[in-house]
């Protein structure tokens, strides 16, 4: 794992929404992603985890520059690609690529599949007609749409879910990207077309040799499709490292309680309570100071609600950031 | 034995749409114990919902057929008319927590109201005595009674899951439905939602009819399972034998097909999508997807084998 060239480094970003109150009053900020700093390297596939509101999808788009990042660095292929703008950022965008949640309002209705995919080609000047219909063709049998055809000609009110997602799938790979995001690819799919939809997503990462990085409140699916896992809580990371190392010895208070929160199919469950915290995530206008995790941490110390916690190195990989950790 | 509280036999309820009828329920039959909990599982678009509605007589204006009976503590309540069922049985005896509920709170009522709501309409109650009854209520789903003044907008995601849950209870009914009532909740959110419902079963001695497409979730509380597929129940079966080996090859797939966190297993998937509900495949249902089909599952419709105490799986494989 350690050998491999980097291919996306991000340090301490920022990414804060300005929210006015009152037209002559202060604007105060939602501090959505704060400070976070991590390596990707070429070909890897890791996993944001984090719940609704932690900041993880934002993040993500601020990776790929969809957001104006506040602070901090990002740099892909050895170009900070940080504060791009129009010719350059137009490479940026071409090389890196996002899969959203909703297939059903991330595809057009009004276009035929074929167009739908097609249209990423257009914008960057890729081919002439008839090159980029072999390319729409070739995406689609990538994602198993076949006969290709058929599919090409439908409009997305005729697909099911997880037919539209694989569309979704083919023209977010249509450009050959380096760097996919995948935000909750497959939340609104049903449990078996799932795990299909996923497994193609890891076949096509793996054989192209993309770089992934999936974003998911689903812990249990992270393990069957990425190596590393990195646990996001009110716009920070808490926890990271190899994802099995993680789930079988989380140190985080927080990780702790997210493994404990997920049920596996067992029929003893139903016969004992689940130690989880009470409360839910913070407001992230004035997130609580020290360790956000402090207000529902059941092993709370003074210096936690004052100090924000240090970052203490995993045995293997990754780090953890907890007081309980801090070597003295 | 024990005597069911809840008895459906044979229930169907079919939708008239433009395009055919709608076979959302067909002939299903389930029984309940006080105090015991059946998980209804399966695929979106198989029909969990819409049994639900035709346990608690919600139904759409579209109803083609809607047959069959359900037996509450020893009475048919199919056969009362909508006015007798509204009063005496919806959410007097059998009440729900819809999917999404908690997004369709009134937002300039308070929640303390909206939680005394059905006493007033149901119960006749006075306001002061209803609004007393919603403290008791709040408290007993874990919200300070002072939340009762609130409004909607102020409180969070699982505070307001815990007021439509509040709502459910307020009337001391002896079943209440849960319609996937954690699907828009974070998982530690859930976990807490999951023991107030597991108290409450225990304290209220509640039964719940318990709809949902997460077969790891539905293990909390289920005691037995009803796997649904294509509007039919293909596999009943108690919780011990569901969740270590279920037969019928639709429930095994969906097992396969479920992430585990604890465990390394191969990921299965079932290929295909459910059919369609107007015209649903002759003989068995799921012949279409189905690695064991052979020769009699396309043309012959399974009826259900009894595999012993209770263990009920409609497949042919097992006749």
């Amino acid at each position: 794992m350690s050998e491999g060239e980097m291919i996306l480094t991000v340090e301490d970003l920022r990414k804060f929404f300005e929210l006015r109150k009152g037209l002559f009053s202060k604007p105060v900020y939602v501090k959505a992603v704060d400070g976070v700093t991590f390596t990707l390297k070429k070909g890897e596939s890791i996993s944001l985890v984090g719940e609704s509101g932690s900041g993880k999808t934002t993040l993500g788009k601020t990776i790929l520059r969809l957001y104006e990042p506040t602070k901090g660095k990002i740099i892909f292929k050895d170009k900070d690609v940080t504060h791009l703008s129009s010719e350059s950022l137009m490479w940026y965008r071409r090389e890196t690529s996002l899969i959203q949640q909703d297939p059903y309002g991330a595809l057009p209705s009004f276009l035929p599949i074929r167009r739908i995919i097609e249209e990423p080609l257009i914008i960057h000047k890729i081919g002439d007609k008839s090159e980029r219909l072999k390319r729409v063709y070739d995406a689609l049998s990538a994602v198993r749409l076949t006969p290709v055809e058929d599919f090409a000609s439908k409009y997305p009110h005729m697909l099911s879910g997880g037919q539209l997602q694989r569309v979704a799938i083919a023209r977010a790979l249509a450009l050959e990207p380096e760097l996919v995001i995948a935000d909750e690819p497959v939340s609104m799919l049903d449990a078996s077309v799932r795990i299909e939809t996923l497994t193609l997503l890891r076949n096509l990462q793996e054989t192209r040799k993309i770089s992934f990085i999936y974003i998911t409140h689903d812990l249990a699916t992270t393990k069957y499709f990425s190596e590393r896992l990195f646990i996001m809580y009110a716009g920070k990371i808490l926890e990271s490292g190899n994802i099995r190392d993680v789930i079988m010895k989380p140190l985080h208070p927080y990780t702790q309680a997210l493994i404990k929160a997920i049920p596996d199919p067992d029929p003893e469950n139903r016969k004992v309570l689940r130690d989880v915290p009470p409360g839910e995530p913070p407001n992230l206008i004035h997130p609580p100071s020290g360790c956000r995790f402090h207000p529902r941490c059941p092993y709370v110390m003074d210096i936690c609600r004052v100090e924000e916690p240090p970052i203490v190195e995993r045995e293997k990989e990754g780090f953890v950031a907890c007081w309980l950790h801090a070597k003295h | 034995m024990e005597q069911s509280l809840l008895d459906v036999r044979n229930l169907h309820l079919y939708y008239a749409t433009r395009k055919g009828v709608v076979k959302a329920v067909d002939d299903i039959s389930l029984s309940l114990k006080r105090g015991e909990t059946v998980a209804v599982v399966g695929e979106s678009g198989c029909g969990k919902t819409s049994t639900a509605r035709a346990i608690i007589r919600l139904l759409p204006r579209n109803v083609h057929l809607y047959r069959g009976s359900i037996i509450l503590d020893g009475k048919n309540i199919m056969e009362l008319d909508d006015e007798r069922f509204r009063k005496d049985v919806r959410w007097k005896k059998i009440s729900m927590v819809f999917q999404g509920a908690m997004n369709s709170l009134n937002p300039i009522l308070k929640a303390g109201y909206q939680v005394a709501e059905p006493l007033m309409i149901h119960e006749n109650m006075s306001k002061v005595e209803a609004l007393k009854r919603a403290g008791e209520a709040l408290r007993m789903v874990g919200i300070h009674e002072s939340f009762i003044d609130r409004y909607p907008f102020e409180l969070s995601g699982g505070m307001k899951q815990r007021v439509v849950i509040a709502m459910a209870l307020i009337t001391r009914p002896q079943i209440i439905i849960l319609d996937e009532p954690t699907s828009a909740l974070d998982v530690i959110t859930q976990a807490n939602i999951m023991n107030l419902l597991k108290k409450l079963k225990n304290e209220l001695e509640l039964s719940y009819i318990f709809i949902t497409h997460d077969i790891a979730l539905s293990s909390e509380l289920a005691d037995k399972v009803a796997v649904m597929y294509a509007g039919e129940i293909v596999e009943m079966a108690d919780a011990e034998t569901f969740y270590v080996k279920p037969s019928h090859p639709y429930a095994e797939k969906l097992m396969a097909s479920v992430p585990t966190l604890r465990t390394d297993k191969q990921l299965d998937f079932i290929p295909g999508a459910p059919p369609s509900l107007i015209y649903p495949p002759p003989g068995c249902r799921f012949h279409p997807r189905c690695p064991y089909a052979f020769d009699k599952c396309m043309k012959e419709r399974p009826t259900a084998v009894d595999l012993g105490s209770g263990h009920y799986v409609k497949c042919w494989l097992y006749a």
